[in-house]
């Protein structure tokens, strides 16, 4: 049916104006499929803007953006690819359980899902509460479980973990890589360097431009690095338009 | 479009609205206080037998304009809508559901109102009382469907209060409550012709009066949802999946 080998995300050239300014300046990203993907730079860099366009809802300028083998925004791909903004977009006026009812509902997904989901992200004591009434790390785990209904091929998740107790943090990492074994793709965002590590692959980005695509192992062994904040700014060091010498 | 996605999202929104019992309250009783009001301060004048009518057609309007846009408002900029727009919902679907919510809401809304005018405040209606629930609950799904423009528009709830003055005042001046509209100035009177409120009074003043046959309500009654479907039409083409 789909070639495996074939990568979950292929962004070519990808140009992004915001009024008159270039946000991304022609990114070249490849996401392979069943890894799970880290998408670090410092918050502003363009990750946001990135993940938007993956998932259809940012207008480009320039550029070709392949998901799952058709072109981003297509209508049967939203059944495909689930998004979790940064800010948790769920209702806060309804309990748990009624949110992920609503978009078990639109995504046209089996009724069993709803239970599915809860489980998977802990949230079944909060089922009955209302998601306002819950701490922020409760509301971004809602926000995941609505993503994670009719087990979608490719996750897109902006910073799932910021905010999160450490041992929470674990637990979402554990349940990534479980999703990733069983195929799911997964390109996640973090300005957390540390978070680097976790990951199958890196994408590094600054100002609107791909610093690096690499492990995290070949990342250090590239730049000589001691962690991946140190490898961070040893490639906007060397990067031909981070560098000193720079004319902007 | 799908019809089930729809009625989901219609359910959705009256499940929101259930655990909120202050706006509950808003939509259901407040026309009706300020009809209430409206009947006392009249009350040794045969002014209220005049203006009630109008009344009927103005504050479930208003309040539905504002609810409606304050709601749709809240899912644009708490990135539900986004969200949504990601997810194989149509507009359509999200359009139809909220005005669905709305309108059912109108129904009960524009039913307490009528019942309290012609009970408790002893509204005289020489028509048929069928026919005055039905421009009441037109009008407030009018105002329903123009919130949900309106919302496009804004993009907070400061801009979207200010529009309510833009929107709704002056079909409210030139509307006929203060003036009949026969008797507004010729210019106001052709732009009074064009805005769905003052076909709104109008029928509501012909049903209290029984002054025009049906066939004359029927087409206020046309008009009044031409320019409700045309604020839903309008609606979805400012909907974007794709903004900047």
């Amino acid at each position: 049916m789909v070639d495996a080998s074939e990568p979950a995300i292929e962004v070519r050239d990808l140009r992004i104006m915001r009024g008159k300014h270039e946000v991304l300046h022609g990114l070249d990203v490849s996401v392979p499929r069943g890894a799970v993907v880290g998408l670090l730079g410092p918050s502003g860099c363009g990750k946001t803007t990135l993940m938007r366009s993956i998932v259809g809802v940012q207008r480009i300028a320039s550029g070709s953006i392949e998901v799952l083998g058709s072109p981003a925004g297509t209508a049967s791909l939203r059944r495909r690819v689930g998004y979790v903004t940064q800010s948790a977009s769920v209702y806060d006026d309804l309990s748990v359980r009624q949110n992920l009812r609503y978009f078990r509902a639109v995504m046209g997904a089996d009724r069993s899902e709803v239970d599915r989901v809860m489980d998977a992200t802990d949230l079944v004591p909060q089922a009955n509460r209302l998601v306002g009434s819950l701490s922020g790390g409760e509301q971004s785990r809602v926000s995941l479980a609505a993503a994670l209904i009719g087990s979608p091929e490719l996750l897109v998740l902006d910073e799932p973990t910021v905010g999160l107790d450490p041992v929470l943090r674990v637990e979402l990492w554990g349940l990534f890589h479980g999703l990733a074994e069983h195929g799911t793709s997964l390109l996640i965002s973090s300005h957390v360097m540390d978070e680097a590590t976790r990951c199958d692959r890196l994408l590094l980005m600054r100002d609107g431009m791909l610093l690096a695509d690499e492990t995290p192992e070949g990342l250090l062994a590239i730049t000589g690095a001691r962690d991946t904040e140190d490898a961070f700014l040893h490639l906007v060091e060397h990067h031909p338009r981070h560098s000193s010498g720079e004319a902007s | 479009m799908s019809f089930g996605r729809t009625l989901a999202t219609t359910g959705r929104v009256l499940a929101q609205i259930g655990h909120d019992p202050r706006t509950i309250g808003l939509l259901l009783v407040v026309p009706s206080l300020l009809i209430g009001l409206m009947s006392w301060l009249f009350v040794d004048t045969p002014v209220f037998e005049k203006v009630g009518p109008a009344m009927l057609a103005l504050f479930p309007f208003v309040i539905m304009f504002l609810v409606t846009s304050i709601t749709t408002l809240r899912e644009r900029r708490s990135g539900t809508l986004e969200r949504l727009l990601t997810m194989p919902l149509d507009k359509a679907d999200f359009i139809l559901g909220y005005t669905l919510a709305f309108g059912l809401l109108a129904i009960l809304q524009a039913g307490i109102a009528v019942g309290f005018s012609i009970w408790v405040c002893g509204l005289t209606i020489e028509g048929s009382v069928w026919l005055l629930l039905a421009v009441a609950l037109a009008d407030a799904v009018l105002g329903t469907t123009l919130g949900l423009l309106a919302s496009a528009f804004a993009r907070t709830e400061f801009q979207v209060v200010q529009f309510m003055p833009i929107f709704v005042f002056p079909q409210v001046l030139l509307g006929g409550v203060f003036l009949p509209r026969d008797q507004l100035p010729d210019v106001l009177h052709a732009i009074s012709d064009w805005l769905p409120l003052s076909h709104a009074i109008d029928a509501l003043n012909a049903v209290a009066t029984d002054s025009e046959g049906a066939g004359y309500i029927g087409g206020k009654l046309l008009i009044i949802a031409a320019y409700a479907i045309g604020a839903v039409i309008l609606g979805s083409i400012t909907l974007r999946r794709k903004t900047p």
